[in-house]
């Protein structure tokens, strides 16, 4: 019987007097794609943030396939390599190319050998269709190429959890299906996924489960086909009302 | 005698030049070992303390942001005074060569590290964030993602900076050091005529172009896209 490869439990968040974060429980299964959905300055970010210690939480605990993250004796900088976070706005290196963006944790975190860690890199690249791109630099790429680019520096870490936030805003929408297409194969792999987004169609066809969450707290969960068309609470359903309007 | 011979006679007078060649050309090279080393230990020095700023460790960057601001503040030349004067009353002996090293090595410090933090500072939040979140530690985060961009941002002031400091090796004048201002004026006050510092003019522009040229150089080479 495997567990949640993660598992957040009480998790409080505050800058300054502000809480943020006001207890947060959650549980993500092996493989299973959850997908997280609220108002601008719900603590969306921030709880994503919190499960690689970005973030410095005040309470709770989060384990990270069984490794508590808020042990003293946790490693965080070995923990992070095996937590994959892409970010909104790609942060790609941009004095390195494509394949050493990709490369250069393998090299100098996991200290390959420049071999083994650009064979590996490559096949990140090749994972995300970008291959023949291994030596472009990023101002060389489109939003969406670059964004794939920083999914694949994830996933060659072999993750156990990937944490998406908002991967799809900065991107012009003709680019966005590129980028959820390489999250839809992840998901057909296996991968397990926590994922802040506003695609609700995306959501509706590649999520087990949509969480949402409004002032630092989980409102409602439940299944895609669910919540987007029966919301128990009517906050959810203001939300989702104004978001497909 | 025209003004024409009596400006030559003044200021190129063939004699004097031959005479004087050997000097100033030693006092080239003097000047050139002591910039050098000067850059050398400079620049490093002002990386270390810049990178020691990015530990953010409060007492020692209010020492450092202290030491920094009066480096800065000082005129090189009161410094060099001070401590070449200075120092030999409390018993310490230190070479005139070494003095002007040592001062014009702590003032390029303080200028470098002022314009490698501003770099530091210059790099979004998110590099250091995705660099984090792949397992680099904060140390390799500056060696191998933070630091490459922001040398390449700091390169035209740094280049400039260094530039100006290391001209201020014509200090050594004052404590004798024999580089190349030292030499001609040694030479003016022998021969009565200014050919000897119109020489050492001469060689600092043959000296200080090409830094000025690498400085351009290196600019377009650092800049985005294709490293
Ligand atoms: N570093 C910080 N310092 C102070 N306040 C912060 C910080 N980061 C976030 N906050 C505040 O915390 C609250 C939650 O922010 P968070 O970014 O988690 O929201 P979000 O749900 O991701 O919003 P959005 O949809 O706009 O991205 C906001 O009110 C924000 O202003
Ligand atoms: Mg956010």
């Amino acid at each position: 019987m495997t567990g949640p490869i993660l598992d957040i439990r009480g998790l409080r968040k505050s800058f300054g007097h502000v809480e943020v974060l006001r207890g947060i429980d959650l549980a993500v299964k092996p493989q299973e794609l959850v997908f997280i959905i609220g108002p601008s300055g719900s603590g969306k970010s921030t709880l994503l943030r919190c499960c690689n210690r970005l973030e410095e939480p005040n309470a709770g605990t989060i384990l990270v396939d069984g490794v508590d993250l808020m042990d003293r004796r946790t490693n965080i900088n070995a923990m992070r390599r095996h937590i994959g976070m892409v970010f909104q706005s790609f942060n790609l290196y941009p004095h390195l190319s494509a394949l050493s963006n990709v490369s250069l944790a393998l090299r100098k975190v996991v200290k390959k050998s420049r071999a083994e860690a650009e064979a590996l890199a490559l096949t990140a690249l090749e994972r995300v269709g970008l291959r023949e791109k291994a030596k472009s630099y990023p101002s060389e790429l489109s939003g969406g190429q670059q964004q794939r680019v920083a999914i694949a520096r994830a996933l060659a870490l072999e993750p156990t959890i990937m944490l998406f936030d908002e991967p799809t805003s900065a991107l012009d929408p003709e680019l966005v299906g590129s980028v959820l297409g390489v999250m839809r194969e992840l998901k057909q792999d296996g991968m397990t996924m926590l994922v802040v987004s506003h695609e609700m169609r995306f959501a509706r066809d590649a999520a087990d489960r949509v969480i949402f969450m409004d002032h630092g707290l989980i409102v409602e969960e439940a299944p895609p086909s669910q919540i987007f068309t029966s919301p128990r609470e009517p906050r959810t359903r203001t939300f989702i009302a104004e978001l497909t309007r | 005698m025209d003004t024409w011979s009596r400006f030559l006679d003044t200021f190129f007078k063939p004699e004097l030049i031959r005479q004087y060649l050997p000097s100033i050309a030693a006092g080239t090279v003097t000047t050139i070992e002591i910039a050098f080393a000067i850059v050398v230990t400079g620049i490093l020095l002002g990386l270390v303390l810049a990178v020691l700023r990015t530990f953010r460790i409060l007492p020692v960057n209010m020492m450092l942001v202290a030491c920094v601001d009066i480096m800065r503040a000082l005129p090189p030349i009161v410094l060099v005074l001070l401590v070449y004067f200075g120092l030999p009353n409390i018993g310490i002996n230190v070479p005139s060569f070494a003095v002007l090293w040592i001062v014009l090595s702590l003032v390029l410090a303080a200028f470098a590290e002022e314009i490698l933090w501003a770099g530091i500072l210059s790099v979004p939040k998110g590099q250091w964030e995705s660099a984090r979140s792949t397992g680099f530690g904060l140390f390799s985060t500056l060696i191998y993602i933070v630091l490459p961009q922001a040398v390449r941002l700091t390169v035209p002031p740094l280049t400039n900076r260094t530039l100006a400091i290391t001209k201020n090796t014509a200090l050594g004048t004052v404590i004798g050091v024999p580089e190349i201002l030292n030499q001609a004026t040694t030479g003016q006050s022998f021969s009565g005529n200014a050919t000897p510092l119109m020489m050492g003019a001469i060689a600092y522009v043959i000296l200080f172009i090409p830094v000025v040229a690498l400085g351009r150089f290196l600019e377009t080479r650092f800049r985005w896209s294709r490293a």
